[in-house]
């Protein structure tokens, strides 16, 4: 299959668009004319590419997970370690990216939103990095679980505000950051940190995380001569997963699988497994699968892990769902814990709570597959902010 | 299209040479019942057209005012059904142009065209639509147009002249003029540059032209006033219901508040 693209306002087929109030219309066109230019440019390219080295430390290293592969006694499998990446997280690839896009727009004002705190960390580094002004907005209910991360923000000289509306999560931290961001457009770049949101975010998000896919496909090949069977990638707003699964789709044969968050089970609605649940909607400037209820009001959701925490997917997955070419599963916090533990003591490799949904679906689905199978799970992020919340979720657990 | 109470309204205020006052409340809120008294005290207080905000859980163009009045009308359990029932029973009683303010979300579930429609049989004239601009509406206006429903559009002071052109060709009833950057609530002063916005719109449509975001005392309510056709006031009205009792003394004393507001207009 061709890789999907966006048309001009950013439809992937029937999602995404530019479904905003009027105020952000000219700043959003005026980000995708200057993302258009300097996509072309080799001098933006080879900037990013510098940094991207020098500075986050890529490539990062396609691992045999020997012990893993043993364990599970099935397809071989590689892990992408994006936990390597400076901060800790894939995250970095996007703020990177943006802060330069940022600069030659002469914003001097950063803005973002941050769920698990991994992409308000990232783009707190950046900022630091190149001396400009950084706002993090962050529902006050992860600040409570992701205390490290805020921690890290602040100490790199951010302001992290405290969103105290309705969840408290993620959704309503884009919610404040949009509203800044109406407030400040002249001043300001608004880095929002999935591939989520109005046109040119989703895509713009996705190229700038692609670096994870085409890395890896060359690393694959290089090592086994041949492209895998399966990539596997956790899914919340769904920035490592299209990162890691675009440089593939043209490759028919490789099976894509994201995984979402079942929380304590699709069941109860205690979730964010946006594809179990059949209803598309409009949420924050893109129109995808949305939990909601028959009103069209936001659904409340859950999942042990702050980055899956969200209503909405990336525009482009909900394209490659209907079409087929990716498959969307999801396990449950339960599930993801024992991700978590079982890749810490096979391969010394503490996951993200996010990343731990990827191996989860590996552990669950290893009888599937044969020996004869090549599997990349991507690592997105590593698993260090988790530990205070993963201690006490054992303990009552 | 056939011409809707809105735009019936604006003809009439021309030819007595009256600016126009719009009031916002958030239906629902502190729950339908009271919206439809509400309305009806400002339709007394004399507030020529009304937008009834359909409530949503992630109003993003809202400041927190109006955030937590959607909340308060969702807790109270204002569903879509509840809302076009509310404006059912206030046309029992009268003729006041209203407009639904809404977000698409609220309208997709159950389908866009079937939402238009049943706002359409319970009376009301028109939509706001927040978050559809230019770009995305073509697959929406034919619903609003075979309902003779105005498609009230926004112009914003990040709004080049080029796309103004494009916008007010879509438009009708009248066009809502943000006056400054941000999210909806009361500011201390009127942001400048608000009448230059005017005129740019005025050169290039002859729609009566509402100004809003931002007003909230009767000096500005006059200000704006001067500067444009009509003043859209949401936030300060939502206040004042919230802040009073919610008895029908307490919404009695919301509308002599909104009145003083009015009068200020309509003294030009």
């Amino acid at each position: 299959m061709k890789p999907t693209q966006p048309d001009s306002h950013g439809h992937f087929g029937d999602y995404g668009g530019m479904f905003v109030p009027e105020t952000l219309m000219e700043p959003l066109n005026e980000l995708t004319r200057v993302y258009k230019e300097v996509r072309k440019d080799p001098e933006f390219k080879k900037e990013l590419q510098y940094y991207l080295r020098e500075y986050v430390g890529r490539p990062t290293p396609l691992y045999y997970a020997e012990r893993m592969t043993k364990k599970l006694g099935t397809a071989k499998i590689y892990l992408k370690r994006e936990d390597l990446c400076h901060t800790g997280a894939h995250k970095i690839n996007n703020s990177m990216g943006q802060i330069l896009l940022a600069k030659r727009m002469g914003k001097k004002r950063i803005i973002a939103e941050t769920g698990a705190g991994q992409h308000g960390v990232a783009t707190a580094t950046v900022c630091a990095m190149f001396g400009l002004e950084c706002v993090v907005y962050m529902g006050a209910v992860d600040m409570e679980r992701q205390a490290l991360n805020v921690f890290r923000m602040e100490s790199l000289g951010a302001t992290v505000v405290p969103v105290t509306v309705g969840q408290q999560t993620l959704k309503e931290a884009v919610n404040e950051a949009m509203r800044d961001w109406v407030t400040n457009i002249r001043s300001t770049h608004y880095i929002l940190g999935s591939a989520l949101g109005a046109h040119p975010y989703p895509m713009m998000v996705r190229d700038f995380q692609s670096v994870i896919g085409i890395e890896a496909r060359k690393q694959i090949l290089k090592a086994e001569g041949r492209l895998p069977t399966a990539l596997i990638a956790c899914v919340g707003g769904g920035s490592n997963s299209i990162g890691l699964f675009h440089p593939f789709i043209k490759d028919d044969g490789v099976r894509m699988i994201g995984v979402e968050a079942g929380g304590f089970g699709v069941e109860g609605g205690m979730h964010a497994a946006r594809f179990a649940e059949d209803k598309i909607g409009i949420l924050q400037g893109t129109k995808t699968y949305v939990l909601q209820d028959n009103d069209g009001q936001i659904a409340l959701t859950h999942s042990i892990s702050a980055g899956l925490d969200y209503a909405a997917v990336g525009p482009e997955h909900s394209l490659l769902r209907d079409l087929g070419r990716a498959e969307y599963s999801y396990v449950t916090d339960v599930e993801a814990v024992d991700g978590f533990d079982k890749l810490s003591q096979w391969e010394g490799i503490l996951p993200a709570l996010e990343s731990s949904h990827a191996i989860a679906w590996m552990l669950k689905n290893a009888d599937t597959f044969t020996k004869d199978d090549l599997i990349i799970i991507n690592v997105s992020g590593r698993g260090d902010k988790d530990v205070m919340q993963l201690a006490e979720w054992k303990s009552k657990n | 299209m056939k011409k809707t109470r809105v735009d019936r309204k604006f003809l009439e205020l021309s030819k007595q040479g009256k600016k126009g006052f719009i009031g916002y409340l958030s239906a629902g809120d502190p729950n339908l019942e009271d919206t439809v008294d509400q309305v009806l005290r400002l339709e007394d207080a004399g507030v020529d057209v009304m937008e009834l905000a359909l409530p949503f859980s992630d109003p993003l163009a809202d400041g927190r005012v109006n955030q937590e009045a959607a909340t308060r009308a969702l807790e109270a359990g204002a569903t879509f059904d509840g809302c076009m029932n509310c404006i059912s029973k206030i046309r029992e009683r009268s003729e006041l142009p209203i407009i639904y303010y809404a977000y698409m979300n609220t309208l997709l579930a159950r389908g866009f065209d079937q939402s238009i429609e049943a706002a359409a049989q319970a009376g009301i004239d028109g939509f706001l639509l927040l978050d559809l601009p230019l770009e995305e509406a073509k697959p929406y206006r034919k619903a609003l147009t075979q309902n003779a429903l105005n498609a009230i559009q926004l112009v914003t002071p990040t709004t080049p002249d080029e796309r103004i052109q494009k916008i007010v060709r879509q438009a009708n009833g009248f066009i809502y003029c943000v006056s400054r950057e941000g999210v909806t609530g009361v500011q201390a002063e009127i942001a400048t540059g608000a009448g230059a916005l005017v005129a740019r719109i005025k050169e290039k449509s002859n729609l009566p032209v509402a100004l809003g975001f931002g007003i909230g005392t009767p000096e500005q309510a006059r200000d704006a006033a001067q500067l444009a056709d009509a003043v859209v006031v949401g936030s300060a009205i939502v206040n004042a219901f919230h802040n009073n009792p919610h008895t029908s003394e307490g919404r009695a004393n919301a509308a002599a508040f909104v009145k003083r507001m009015v009068d200020a207009v309509k003294e030009i």
